[in-house]
């Protein structure tokens, strides 16, 4: 980054992410970055381009396609006393090395009475929007969230996309980051100080008093333009930006609700069995008798996404039935 | 080898180049009309590797299975799927051969036992073995044809399928269609063994390099392979050394490949060669090739006129088939 502390510069929650990778890269001779085409390529989402030129092969390292294995490896490597940092193209593609994110990466520091802690950072693209159909397009953090052992956070912001790989790499436990592939292009500006982010904790992203809008990810963009369109209706929305699915904020969740005491969970996951579901039913639990309301949900359509565009909108949460989920808990 | 090659007459060659036009002018199409917005999200296009989809399909029968990758529009052409309710597919529309929810990705027309269209590397050839032993245990004479890149060979879902296909003797026809590169990868960086078809036979797979820039070349080896199979002999493997000439989606800045080596498997693409040889041996002429050309067009002029008429699926559908309807079967 060339830009002055007083000048932040503008950039790309890509170019972020990448500075976040030099920036690791630079500091520490454990780390090495692996997977498909993350190097000659520069990267399915062109996120690790020009490293290849900086580290060399031996620390950009392009695998075969093998999902399982190369994850296992940076498992592996990780037990080995090295600081690997896997990309996977995308969550879909996870799902082949879903065994060794399961059945090892997650377990084995318990199994092993603690002597086997799995300080591997596994990044992937998540989500839906660029028409790419079902075997392309859909989110499994919400899964993954489901798993203890793992960490699974999701930036949503320039500053998160750079911050939290750091705090991911000083973390001794298997860290999932979900980069939602609606955010690549997302411009702003970033300054020179390096971002302070944790990858415990949810964060305010519209202070509100009437309602709570929960999410992650690419739908905060869609929580916040709902937001705005609330306001002129006198409802103020708070948006929650949960930034870790794995650990649940549970303090900052509460805090939220018990202040607008009603709730909207917008998540791009299918609504069943959910990670929807389970802050739902920790709201039950911790919040009941501080709702106005029942907890309302905004998911994504219990369908595979389709391939056009006006099938995949509507089966996708978006700012306008954000809105009118909100709309219909004040009966407007 | 059992099944003699074909005779080649003029008829023969001219029923392959109006086959391998088809694709070639399809492909061109399409790209033009994803510069335009008609077709979006991925789109891997076939230029190059022509002449073995169409060698293979003239070895198949309409009971045998197709599984095939996200790189099928030549594949699904080869096979008779038509070219009208292909390209609606690639538009989206609900008159597309999966109603226009797969896209350009996810071609299937189970009529013609066309079972896709998968897009993630590998997924593919489980599901072949699964529909090969199907039609050995229902006692057919039928075999699944299974396509799949050089690349998917380091899945593990490729060798866990050659092994259980080999050992329980099934009627599966694998075909890696080696055109080099997957993605940005080139195979020797991906591969500790390039000589692909020694794979399979690791896995005690008869097993065979083909030039798949030569749709004869192609047809005979995947005649002979069938015959052999729907013998009883299990599955047979073939590698087909070929090569895609455009980016590997629509766009890739192709870092990874020099334009000199396009250019030189260009020269000896599958339509040139063909053309040349044939020309020389009396078998067609120019005007043939023109004629062909023009027909192919033609009949892509109406595919797109035809997928730019059709209607939408209404949104009120999105749910239907997410299980399957209860007494439509
Ligand atoms: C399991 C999985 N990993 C990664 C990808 C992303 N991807 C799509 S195509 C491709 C290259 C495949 O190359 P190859 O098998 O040689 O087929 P080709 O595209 O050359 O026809 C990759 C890496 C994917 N679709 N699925």
């Amino acid at each position: 980054m060339s830009a002055s502390a007083l000048q932040p510069a503008a950039t790309t929650y890509r170019d972020a992410i990448r500075e976040a990778l030099r920036d690791a890269l630079r500091a520490d001779p454990r780390v090495f970055l692996m997977g498909e085409d993350v190097g000659r390529y520069g990267g399915s989402y062109a996120v690790s381009k020009g490293l290849l030129e900086e580290f060399g092969e031996e620390r950009i390292r392009d695998t075969p396609l093998s999902e399982s294995a190369f994850v296992g490896a940076g498992i592996g490597a990780a037990i080995g006393g090295l600081r690997p940092i896997v990309e996977i193209m995308t969550c879909n593609f996870s799902l082949l090395a879903l065994d060794q994110i399961v059945n090892n990466a997650a377990t084995l520091c318990h199994m092993s009475g603690g002597q086997c802690p799995v300080p591997v950072v596994i990044r992937m693209a998540t989500g839906a929007g660029r028409q790419l159909a079902a075997q392309h397009s859909h989110s499994f953090e919400g899964w993954y969230a489901h798993i203890p052992g793992i960490r699974i956070v999701a930036p949503a912001t320039l500053e998160d996309a750079r911050g939290m790989l750091a705090a991911a790499l000083r973390c001794p436990d298997p860290v999932l980051i979900f980069e939602h592939v609606a955010l690549y292009n997302m411009e702003g500006a970033l300054s020179d100080e390096w971002p302070q982010a944790d990858i415990e904790r949810a964060k305010l992203r519209r202070a509100g008093r009437d309602v709570a809008l929960l999410t992650y990810g690419a739908s905060l963009y869609k929580c916040l333009a709902a937001a705005a369109s609330l306001a002129p209706l006198g409802i103020e929305a708070e948006v929650l930006d949960l930034r870790s699915l794995r650990p649940l904020d549970d303090a900052a969740i509460f805090a939220s609700v018990r202040k607008t005491r009603r709730a909207v969970i917008v998540d791009e996951g299918w609504r069943s069995g959910s990670l929807s579901a389970e802050i739902s039913a920790r709201i039950m639990e911790q919040c009941f008798y501080d709702l106005d309301a029942p907890v309302g949900r905004v998911c994504t359509a219990e369908a595979p996404i389709p391939y056009p565009k006006h099938l995949e909108d509507a089966a996708l949460p978006q700012a306008e039935t954000v809105a009118s989920a909100v709309r219909a808990m004040f009966g407007k | 080898m059992s099944a003699a090659p074909a005779e080649i007459g003029r008829e023969r060659v001219l029923e392959r180049l109006k086959a391998m036009l088809r694709i070639r002018r399809f492909e061109d199409r399409c790209a033009e009309l994803y510069g335009k917005g008609f077709i979006r999200g991925y789109l891997h296009l076939y230029n190059g590797e022509e002449a073995v989809g169409v060698g293979v399909m003239q070895a198949l029968e309409p009971d045998d299975a197709v599984v095939s990758t996200y790189r099928e529009h030549g594949h699904a052409l080869a096979r008779g799927v038509p070219m009208n309710a292909l390209m609606a597919e690639l538009f989206g529309k609900l008159a597309g051969c999966s109603r226009g929810r797969g896209g350009s990705m996810h071609i299937f027309d189970v009529s013609r036992r066309f079972y896709g269209g998968n897009a993630i590397v590998g997924v593919g050839i489980p599901l072949a073995v699964g529909l090969a032993l199907a039609q050995k245990l229902r006692g057919t004479r039928s075999l699944a044809a299974c396509f799949f890149g050089e690349g998917a060979v380091a899945e593990g879902e490729f060798n866990e399928s050659l092994n259980l296909a080999a050992l329980w003797k099934l009627p599966v026809l694998f075909m890696c269609e080696n055109n080099l590169y997957a993605m940005g990868t080139a195979l020797d960086r991906s591969e500790s063994q390039t000589d692909i078809h020694l794979k399979a036979a690791g896995y005690r797979i008869p097993s065979f390099a083909v030039d798949g820039m030569d749709v004869l070349a192609v047809e005979d080896a995947a005649r002979g392979a069938a015959a052999r199979i729907r013998a009883g002999g299990g599955p047979e493997f073939l590698e087909l050394k070929t090569y895609r000439f455009r980016a590997h989606s629509m766009f890739d800045s192709q870092l990874y490949r020099t334009k000199e080596e396009v250019e030189s498997w260009r020269r000896r693409g599958p339509l040139i060669g063909f053309t040349q040889k044939f020309k020389e041996r009396g078998l067609m002429s120019e005007d043939d090739y023109l004629r062909l050309e023009r027909e192919a067009d033609q009949e892509v002029d109406a595919a797109v006129a035809f997928a730019q008429a059709a209607d939408w699926e209404p949104v009120d559908q999105l749910m239907r088939f997410v299980y399957a309807e209860r007494g439509a079967a």
